[in-house]
């Protein structure tokens, strides 16, 4: 009984509507209203995908303005159980739901100083004649703290794509696991894999969905498609470009010195990774919030690798060994008789 | 205008060390609010499944939502998958709950303790938004900035992130680790006023959960 007045609680609350904050609530009321004229008269189309109803209204959408990418769909999908049993489409959009208070920007500030969520930092990745190479460190910091020195900053995606983390590490994680679930969907689907193309467009689409709400990530996916190597940057104010040399993070100053500095487009791996290698290095020495291990990942024509895992403190020896100073004078003990 | 503020700081610290067939989950049980002490025996730990434990700080209110809500969603998977949930799955699980509230976070810092499916030890540390990372030891709360420097000097082992890898430092025995995060809790009452009144140790094995309660300064 306990269990089933909390999943009514459960689905009470997910299904709210939230209020959105004042100067959006025009734009995406209109929006939400012209979902639900579509919605109403096509009841097989899943809830969660505004696109497919533009498609199907081909003739309205020169008078209408595209508003799709503003509306957002937070409620939960129908169904008694709130979403906890089955949850087909929960990849696309996880329901999401809004604190109801009077000022949502002032009040994100405050919990975002509040709880001091953790945040990474230093990451890189290049294309080069021999594929692409991806390079992070591991210094997680919460604050002036650091939480962790052993973080994942390249998540693995799937064989052949990497996706790093920088910014938020609880945003970079979560929207990675989603992006990899729908890159597996999309597998599944299509009975193909997904182009770097895609699944930078995916990410990007729903990052700039929650724009302005206070995600904080700067990721690049990293993959080798049909089309060879890919490179694209995504990040949380909507933006994806492609390119062929990124670095993301509080230390991406320091490491873009020293890879535009060596880069050439033809290398071999080992010096593509040491060139990577040493990036993150130079980074960490001077960047405070960054640290711990420098991972380097190659991605080539049969999927990812990892070239190396080291860990910074000893990189700093091999690369600047210690020089035995002169010694001016020399303290000997006194004898002791 | 005073503003309504959802939020509140209990106090507390949460302590996870995991070895080879165990894991020690301890937690303080003083509850405050500002310089008050409210409670000098609430509970911080709650046993989710037979091998998964979490400790959770921070504001009480959240806490006991979000374990709550992690019951009823294990008690969920038992009836679907015929089996309780093993503690990797429980540590994504709590993950995507934090995240889901991300913009109206559960004020919570967790600490999630068990076996794994082979039965070794494992910690899974968070944030309050629900980034995690599986780790051999873990401390989360008021008194963590006290305790960590201890079980890093402890406990610290070559990072799983370097290649070719390393073997892990030769765990501590299981006595040994209870002892160890008695002795860490108790600096770290000597030292954080939101730390104290009695510690509550939960240790799991192979042969199933047991808890100890040992007193701490209470003032």
């Amino acid at each position: 009984e306990q269990l089933i007045n909390l999943l009514d609680t459960f689905t009470r609350v997910q299904a709210q509507r939230p209020k959105r904050p004042t100067g959006r609530t025009a734009t995406s009321s209109n929006a939400r209203k012209k979902g639900e004229e579509i919605e109403s008269g096509d009841a097989a189309t899943p809830p969660s995908s505004p696109s497919i109803h533009r498609f199907r209204n081909a003739g309205d959408a020169m008078m209408k303005l595209d508003m799709s990418a503003l509306e957002t769909q937070f409620g939960a999908p129908a169904g008694e159980d709130g979403g906890l049993l089955f949850d087909v489409d929960g990849a696309a959009m996880p329901a999401m739901e809004f604190p109801n208070c009077p000022d949502f920007d002032r009040f994100q500030a405050k919990t975002k100083d509040m709880v001091k969520n953790k945040r990474g930092t230093t990451t890189l990745a290049f294309i080069f004649d021999k594929g692409v190479i991806v390079a992070a460190d591991s210094r997680a910091s919460m604050g002036g703290y650091i939480s962790s020195q052993t973080v994942r900053k390249i998540i693995e995606i799937n064989p052949y794509m990497l996706g790093t983390m920088a910014g938020g590490a609880a945003d970079c994680q979560f929207w990675h696991r989603n992006l990899g679930t729908k890159c597996r969907l999309h597998e599944l689907a299509n009975k193909r894999r997904i182009s770097v193309t895609g699944a930078s467009k995916l990410l990007a689409n729903i990052l700039y969905s929650y724009r302005g709400m206070g995600l904080s990530i700067g990721t690049m996916i990293a993959g080798w498609d049909e089309k060879g190597p890919g490179l694209y940057y995504v990040d949380s104010e909507g933006a994806r470009l492609k390119g062929n040399r990124f670095s993301v993070g509080s230390g991406s100053l320091y490491a873009y010195a020293v890879l535009d500095e060596g880069y050439r487009f033809k290398m071999s791996v080992e010096e593509a990774g040491e060139l990577a290698r040493r990036a993150i290095y130079h980074a960490t020495f001077r960047d405070g919030a960054s640290g711990g291990c420098v991972s380097v990942y190659h991605v080539g024509p049969d999927g990812w690798k990892k070239l190396s895992g080291d860990d910074v403190g000893e990189l700093h020896y091999q690369y600047y060994p210690v020089e035995k100073t002169p010694v001016e004078q020399e303290m000997t003990d006194a004898s002791t008789s | 205008m005073a503003r309504f503020d959802p939020y509140e700081n209990n106090g507390g610290t949460c302590v996870a060390v995991a070895g080879d067939g165990y894991c020690v989950v301890a937690a303080d049980t003083r509850l405050s609010v500002g310089y008050s002490i409210l409670s000098r025996d609430q509970s911080k730990i709650s046993e989710l499944a037979d091998k998964c434990v979490l400790a959770s700080s921070g504001f009480q209110g959240d806490i006991k939502a979000l374990q709550k809500n992690l019951a009823a969603k294990e008690l969920v998977y038992e009836h679907n998958h015929n089996k309780k949930m093993s503690c990797p799955a429980m540590a994504q699980l709590l993950s995507n709950t934090l995240y889901y509230k991300r913009f109206f976070p559960y004020y919570t810092f967790n600490v999630l303790g068990g076996l794994d499916s082979q039965g070794k030890g494992c910690v899974f540390t968070y944030d309050a938004v629900g980034s995690y990372e599986r780790t051999g030891y873990s401390a989360q709360g008021t008194g963590a900035k006290l305790i960590m420097p201890v079980l890093d000097n402890q406990l610290k082992s070559p990072s799983p992130l370097l290649l070719p890898a390393q073997d892990a430092v030769t765990p501590l025995s299981e006595s040994d680790a209870v002892d160890l995060v008695k002795d860490v809790f108790a600096s770290a009452t000597e030292r954080d006023i939101y730390t104290g009144d009695k510690l509550e140790i939960v240790v799991i094995n192979s042969s199933g959960i047991h808890r100890e309660c040992i007193e701490l300064r209470k003032d």
